[in-house]
């Protein structure tokens, strides 16, 4: 699914563009200080994303893709307990 | 931001254009400060430097060598000591490589994995560089990539994609337009825009008249 | 380093379950080593919270995209080039 090289496609190429938000901005540097730890690298983040769900894959916009990595990097290596940060939200 | 007790579950405010994940996002960073996985100091550098970055960085390196021809061997050899050499930040990457456009040769680059990219001399990467069809297209179809961006290569010019799969990241350089003679180095500097260092379009053209235009 | 600049190489067509950086497009491709970078640490491994060690030689393969992609509207001449990890390439004849 992350595979896309050469992946068959009519799609144009959208060419707008948008300021990255503050949310973005803010899981970029989330990644970038969890690596510095040590809690996660690049490739850990990138499998976590070619974990995702094939549908969830195409529907998440860039750093959707990188938040539900770190989520599940941080569940699996024990930093987050599973429905943590679900509970956070209130949910 | 206040301080609030451990245990007390709050509702996340949220402005109602944000998706779902800007709270998530948010959250998660508390959780991770609050258990003192990461240093909020650290996040905010982390985010200064990200708004830092732009392609100007990268348009001094071309400009450079386009007047310089031994810094241009420079640059080829070695990208990050050439940025390093102008004060520029290469980042965290290890290996950054800058490949040549020349009258025979036209590069263009692609993460067809995911969205790797020179980001600290170009800046975070365009949407349509991440999207899917770009990093389905530019490997299978680039001539017809390249025509949605409005390049037309001559018969005779080889096209070279690159594909940024490990650690390396590319940088094109572009060729330097004819008529830009005369021109400092500031002023080619600004001749290089971000997507002819992807490789997806021409530096711009210098103004009719060159640098007497801007007289009067 | 296994491998040269110049020397005609294959991509291991073996299928790979877990995290790996060589796309579906090359395996089992051949193409010709245009460049040799450094050694880096493994992503396969690394992926899963080792350190990636050893460092593996990484070298950029280019292919004719012709090879690749036979009814692409690309010119004769038009390249690819990927970055393959060493212990993914082969001794092509």
């Amino acid at each position: 699914m992350h595979d896309r090289g050469g992946w068959p496609t009519d799609a144009p190429i959208d060419r707008s563009e948008h300021e990255l938000a503050d949310w973005e901005l803010l899981t970029d540097a989330l990644v970038g200080a969890l690596g510095r730890q040590g809690v996660i690298n690049v490739d850990q983040l990138r499998r976590g994303i070619e974990s995702m769900p094939p549908n969830e894959y195409e529907r998440a916009s860039y750093y959707e893709r990188w938040l539900y990595s770190v989520e599940a990097i941080l569940t699996e290596k024990g930093v987050l307990a599973p429905g943590e940060l679900d509970a956070r939200l209130g949910r | 931001m206040s301080d609030h007790d451990h245990g007390h579950s709050h509702t996340p405010i949220t402005n109602g254009d944000e998706p779902a994940a800007a709270a998530r996002a948010r959250a998660l960073e508390e959780l991770l400060v609050e258990k003192g996985v990461i240093g909020r100091e650290d996040v905010r550098q982390r985010i200064d430097w990200l708004v830092s970055r732009s392609p100007a960085d990268g348009a001094r390196l071309v400009a450079r060598a386009w007047v310089d021809p031994e810094f241009k061997e420079r640059l080829l050899a070695d990208a990050r000591a050439a940025a390093l050499e102008l004060g520029l930040d290469p980042g965290p990457s290890p290996v950054v490589v800058a490949v040549e456009n020349t009258q025979a040769v036209h590069h263009m680059v692609v993460c067809t994995l995911c969205s790797c990219y020179p980001k600290a001399l170009l800046g975070p990467p365009p949407d349509w560089y991440k999207s899917l069809p770009y990093r389905s297209r530019a490997v299978s179809d680039p001539r017809g990539v390249l025509t949605e961006f409005g390049v037309e290569l001559d018969d005779d010019v080889e096209l070279r994609v690159l594909d940024s799969t490990a650690d390396i990241r590319y940088l094109v350089i572009p060729r330097r337009p004819t008529s830009s003679e005369g021109m400092s180095e500031e002023e080619l500097a600004a001749l290089v825009t971000r997507d002819s260092m992807i490789g997806v379009a021409q530096p711009a053209a210098p103004a009719p008249g060159g640098v007497l235009s801007r007289q009067g | 380093m296994k491998y040269r600049a110049g020397q005609r190489v294959r991509v291991a067509a073996r299928p790979h379950e877990g995290h790996h950086r060589t796309p579906g497009y090359v395996k089992g491709k051949t193409g010709s080593v245009e460049r040799v970078h450094a050694s880096f640490p493994n992503p396969e491994t690394r992926a899963y919270g080792r350190d990636g060690l050893p460092k593996q030689p990484l070298y950029l393969v280019g292919f004719a995209q012709r090879d690749l992609w036979p009814d692409s509207r690309g010119h004769p001449g038009d390249r690819i080039y990927v970055d393959v990890f060493e212990h993914w390439l082969e001794v092509a004849e």
